[in-house]
């Protein structure tokens, strides 16, 4: 669809290449949307104020984050205790933007604050894929995938913590649904796009399998951490023994 | 919409502690050649941490493993269906919130 962005010889100027990336975001924003609608509501009934939930998204900027700090604000607040939790749930952002510093070599270090500071699952999953497409990542697409999704996030927020009052469960309506099926179409795109697709299906079922594993013997951030690393590893680990049998 | 400051602290500290793992790996890492054994390993990474994400929100609840088939696990395969055969996010997302919806109204 747009295989010429990323092509050497003729570059595109950088407004369009931001647009690109706005335009990159748009599908996920119905899940932006949902989730932060929800998150809104959840923020406010925990007896937050407008105020603390705008510093809330414009600050942390992290969905389970977000949920996991309202939720202990009903009960004893520590914030020692929400910064340790939330410390551990976040750790996975490392991992996202160890994987994306190769095709930012030669970002100013401005420009990869301001990249990295707006990580999130679902802006890497789409970045990811781009990568796995074009082989390399625009920083001004970055940009414009990350900003739509943050001002998408704040919007939503505030909305589910205006109006959300007025409006019966939102998870009659599946709403809470829409993170996983996010995640389930960037895995499955992902996965299409790399062409490598029995590693990559080896990947998933390891990465699955530990997950629920490591989850249920430690904790879900944790859990998803140490599957990550496991199924990578594995990845590794058969990618090379299938090519020293090539050779 | 008064701010309170044990709140206005736990922002900003929750805040830090997730923006230094976001950010140190793309303005560090990205200042020298990793040795290739390590960006091999992080190729693997999306494909691991959306599967991980995926089993976790369908085998798993309230910290105890999900027995037994649910509304998530069906809408899930209707999901992954209409992302195999049409490469659309929005319509996965899409049919797996219908799908989620109209199975917790049936049952």
């Amino acid at each position: 669809m747009n295989g010429h962005i990323g092509c050497a010889k003729e570059r595109p100027d950088e407004k369009s290449l931001f647009l690109e990336g706005v335009k990159a975001c748009l599908p996920t924003l119905f899940g932006y949307f949902s989730i932060g609608f929800a998150a809104g509501i959840v923020e406010k009934t925990a007896g937050l104020s407008l105020l603390e939930i705008a510093l809330l998204c414009l600050l942390l900027y992290a969905g389970s984050a977000q949920f996991i700090l309202a939720g202990m604000v009903q009960t004893a607040f520590s914030a020692i205790a929400v910064t340790a939790t939330i410390f551990f749930v976040n750790l996975r952002h490392l991992l996202f933007s160890a994987a994306l510093a190769p095709y930012f070599r030669r970002t100013k270090p401005a420009e990869s604050f301001a990249i990295g500071a707006l990580l999130t699952d679902e802006s890497f999953g789409v970045a990811s894929d781009h990568a796995a497409r074009h082989g390399a990542i625009n920083e001004k697409w970055m940009h414009g995938l990350n900003l739509t999704a943050y001002l998408g996030w704040f919007a939503a927020n505030m909305a589910g913590a205006s109006i959300g009052q007025y409006i019966e469960s939102p998870t009659a309506w599946g709403m809470d649904f829409a993170l996983p099926a996010m995640f389930i179409g960037l895995l499955v795109m992902q996965m299409q796009s790399r062409g490598e697709l029995s590693a990559d299906i080896a990947v998933a079922v390891v990465a699955a399998v530990s997950a629920v594993f490591f989850s249920l013997a430690f904790s879900s951030s944790v859990g998803v951490i140490l599957a990550t690393v496991t199924a990578a590893t594995f990845g590794l680990g058969v990618e090379r023994w299938k090519s020293a049998r090539k050779s | 919409m008064e701010v309170r400051a044990e709140i206005l602290i736990a922002i900003l500290a929750s805040g830090l502690v997730t923006l230094l793992p976001r950010v140190l790996p793309l303005m560090v890492l990205s200042r020298f050649e990793l040795p290739k054994a390590v960006a091999d390993w992080l190729k693997h990474v999306p494909v691991a941490v959306m599967a991980a994400l995926v089993a976790q929100s369908l085998f798993i609840a309230g910290g105890k493993p999900v027995t037994g088939p649910t509304p998530e696990m069906a809408a899930a395969l209707a999901a992954f269906l209409v992302a195999v055969r049409t490469r659309s996010l929005l319509g996965t997302v899409v049919a797996g919130v219908a799908c989620t919806m109209a199975l917790r109204h049936l049952f």
